[in-house]
C-alpha cells in the first residue's frame, strides 16, 4: 500500500504548470539572521528589528531607533555641513545620498532626550550613513552633545555604530578621536555619568576612543565590536580568526563591556540607571 | 629609490621615505638626543611590549620622560615588535609612564614610527581599542607639557595616542594619515595598488599636514645624524621653554583649544 495517492496529490508536475507561482509569494517575506543564520519570517523581527532567535539587533537607522527608546526629544544641530576638506571626489554625491536615506546631516544624531523622570544627552550613531564612519561633522556633534550635557549637568548616553574614521575627510576624521575625547573627559570631571551602548557595527576609531570611554559600557545582543577588521587581521597574522571573536559576549568575556542588553529592555534599563546615578537618588539624597 | 635629500618630493616619495630602512630606530634616536636614558619596562598589568620602549632620561640636564615606538632592526627585533605595531599593553605602558611623569612633573616626549597599532587576534582579545581610547582620555588633561615627534609613519589611531599632546612635530620625511595609503585605496577604491595616487589625495605629508595646523613644525632631516639629533634638541629645548611658561590649567586649555578646531 502506498502511503499517499500521487495522483490525487500536488505534484511537482502541477506546480509547474503554474509558471508564475513563484512571484505570488513577495519577496523579502522570509529574513535569515546574518548572525544565527535561522530563517524566520519578516513580520517576526517586530519592533525592535530583532531576531527572535538569538536576539541579535538589525542594524537600524538612528530615527528607527529613536522611535522606541525616548519619550520626548528635541534635536540639536541638525545643519552642521561638512567643508569637506580634502575635496574628495564624488563624496558630496555620497553625502547626499546618505542624507535622504537616513534624513540626518551626518552619521549622528545628537539631542537632549527624556525617558521617564530622566533628562540625558542622547546620541545614535546611524550604521547607513555611509557605514556609521566618523567625519568631522560627526565629530562636532558628539564634542557639542558633550560640551551642552557638561554645562548643564546631564548626563550623556551614546549609542555607537560605525566603520571607523570616514576616509573621505582623512587626518580630520582622525583628530575627531582627540576632540571627542577631551570632551568626554571635561564631562566626567564634572562627575557626571556617561554610558555608551555599543551596536552592531563598532569598529575602528570609534571604539579605539569613545565608544570605550563610558562609566558604563552595554552592548545589544551579538554586536560586532573591536579595533581591526576581520579581513585586516587574517591578513597581517596570516591567521584564521574565529567568527565570533569580535561578538559582543566574547568582548564581555574578555572585561571589556559591563552587560548586553536585550532592545527591548534597552529603554528601562537605561533610565534604571540614569535613576541610580541622579543627585536626587539613595539614602544621601 | 629615491634619496632621503632630494628637495620636490611627491606624496609617494614621502611614503617610502617615512618607511625607508635607512630610518633611525627608536633606540638611536632616543640615545642622540637625550642623555642616560633608562628604559622603564612593563604595563603593570600583564605584559611588556616591544614595540613602545619607554624611560627616564635627561635632556640638557632636565628630567624628562621618554616614549617611542619602535620597529626594531634585527628580523628576529621587528618579529617582537610586529615592525612597530603596538599590542594594547605597550598603550597601557606608554599610559602608565605618562601618568607617572605626570606626578613627578616632568616633560613627556613622544617619537612616533608606527604603521598603526597591532591587528591581532590576541590584540582584540586585549582590547586595542579601548588601550588607545584610554590614552586619548588620559592625555587630554595631563597637567605636564606632551611633545610629539613623528619620525617615520605616523599611522591612525595607534599613532595619534602618542600624538594628542600639545605639541606635534614630524620629520621632513615622515608621513601622518587616517590610514595606510595602501589601505584607503582598498577601501574607497577596491584597489589597493593606487596607494601613490591616495598618498597624494590624503594629504599626508609634513607640508600639507603644517598648512592645516594639524602639525607644529617640520624636522629638516640630512644624511648626518648628527645634524638631525642637533636640530630635534634645538627644536625641543624651545619647545620646552615656550611650555614652560604656562601654568598647568593654561597648558591643558591649549591642549584643549589645539584639538577643538578640528
Amino acid at each position: 500500500m502506498q502511503l499517499f495517492d500521487e495522483l490525487k496529490t500536488l505534484g511537482h508536475k502541477h506546480i509547474k504548470a503554474d509558471k508564475k507561482a513563484g512571484e505570488k509569494v513577495p519577496s523579502g517575506m522570509w529574513i535569515a539572521c546574518p548572525k544565527c543564520h535561522q530563517s524566520f519570517y519578516h513580520k517576526d523581527l517586530g519592533v525592535y528589528q530583532v531576531c527572535p532567535n538569538c536576539e541579535y539587533g538589525f542594524r537600524i537607522t538612528a530615527r528607527e531607533r529613536l522611535k522606541w527608546l525616548v519619550d520626548s526629544f528635541s534635536e540639536m544641530d541638525d545643519s552642521l555641513k561638512t567643508t569637506d576638506p580634502l575635496k574628495f571626489p564624488n563624496y558630496q554625491k555620497k553625502l547626499s545620498k546618505a542624507r535622504v536615506q537616513t534624513e540626518l546631516n551626518d552619521s549622528v544624531l545628537t539631542g537632549i532626550a527624556k525617558v521617564e523622570e530622566q533628562t540625558f544627552g542622547l546620541g545614535i550613531m546611524d550604521p547607513a550613513f555611509i557605514m556609521g564612519s566618523m567625519g568631522t561633522i560627526t565629530g562636532e556633534k558628539i564634542t557639542r552633545l558633550f560640551e551642552r550635557a557638561t554645562r548643564q549637568s546631564m548626563p550623556v548616553v551614546l549609542f555607537t555604530a560605525s566603520g571607523g574614521a570616514r576616509m573621505q575627510e582623512g587626518i580630520f576624521s582622525l583628530m575627531q578621536m582627540a576632540k571627542i575625547s577631551q570632551a568626554v573627559k571635561r564631562h566626567s570631571e564634572t562627575g557626571l555619568l556617561y554610558i555608551t551602548v555599543l551596536t552592531d557595527p563598532t569598529t575602528g576609531g570609534v571604539t579605539a576612543s569613545f565608544a570605550m570611554q563610558g562609566d558604563i559600557i552595554l552592548a545589544e545582543p551579538r554586536a560586532l565590536v573591536g579595533f581591526a577588521g576581520k579581513r585586516v587581521i587574517e591578513q597581517t597574522t596570516h591567521q584564521k580568526v574565529p567568527n565570533d571573536l569580535q561578538d559582543a559576549e566574547r568582548v564581555l568575556e574578555h572585561g571589556f563591556i559591563d552587560a548586553i542588553v536585550p532592545r527591548k529592555d534597552m529603554k528601562k534599563k537605561l533610565a534604571w540607571l540614569l535613576d541610580l546615578h541622579s543627585k536626587g537618588s539613595g539614602a544621601n539624597g | 629609490m629615491v634619496s632621503l635629500l632630494d628637495k620636490k618630493k611627491t606624496a609617494a616619495q614621502i611614503v617610502a621615505n617615512a618607511r625607508s630602512e635607512e630610518k633611525m630606530s627608536a633606540y638611536e634616536l632616543i640615545n642622540g638626543i637625550f642623555s642616560d636614558f633608562m628604559e622603564l619596562h612593563g604595563d603593570r598589568l600583564s605584559d611588556d611590549d616591544a614595540a613602545i620602549v619607554g624611560g627616564v632620561a635627561k635632556f640638557n640636564d632636565m628630567p624628562v620622560t621618554v616614549i617611542a615606538t619602535n620597529k626594531g632592526k634585527s628580523a628576529e627585533e621587528r618579529l617582537r615588535t610586529h615592525f612597530g605595531c603596538p599590542e594594547p599593553s605597550g598603550y597601557r605602558k606608554s599610559l602608565r609612564l605618562i601618568k607617572q611623569a605626570e606626578k613627578f612633573n616632568r616633560p613627556v616626549i613622544a617619537l612616533v614610527n608606527t604603521a598603526g597599532a597591532y591587528p591581532g587576534k590576541s590584540a582584540e582579545e586585549n582590547g586595542q581599542g579601548e588601550a588607545i581610547a584610554h590614552n586619548l582620555f588620559e592625555i587630554s588633561s595631563v597637567k605636564i607639557p606632551v611633545i610629539s615627534m613623528i619620525y617615520g609613519e605616523g599611522g591612525s589611531g595607534g599613532a595619534l595616542a602618542l600624538a594628542c599632546g600639545d605639541r606635534v612635530w614630524m620629520f621632513e620625511n615622515s608621513m601622518y594619515s587616517v590610514l595606510s595609503p595602501e589601505g584607503f585605496a582598498a577601501i574607497l577604491w577596491k584597489d589597493s595598488s593606487r596607494a601613490d595616487e591616495a598618498a597624494e589625495v590624503m594629504q599626508l605629508t609634513p607640508e600639507k599636514l603644517l598648512e592645516q595646523h594639524v602639525i607644529d613644525g617640520i624636522v629638516p632631516e640630512s644624511r648626518s645624524h648628527k645634524r638631525v639629533f642637533k636640530a630635534v634638541k634645538k627644536i625641543l629645548q624651545k619647545e620646552l621653554t615656550d611650555l614652560d611658561k604656562l601654568t598647568p590649567s593654561e597648558l591643558v586649555e591649549k591642549r584643549h583649544q589645539r584639538f577643538r578646531q578640528f
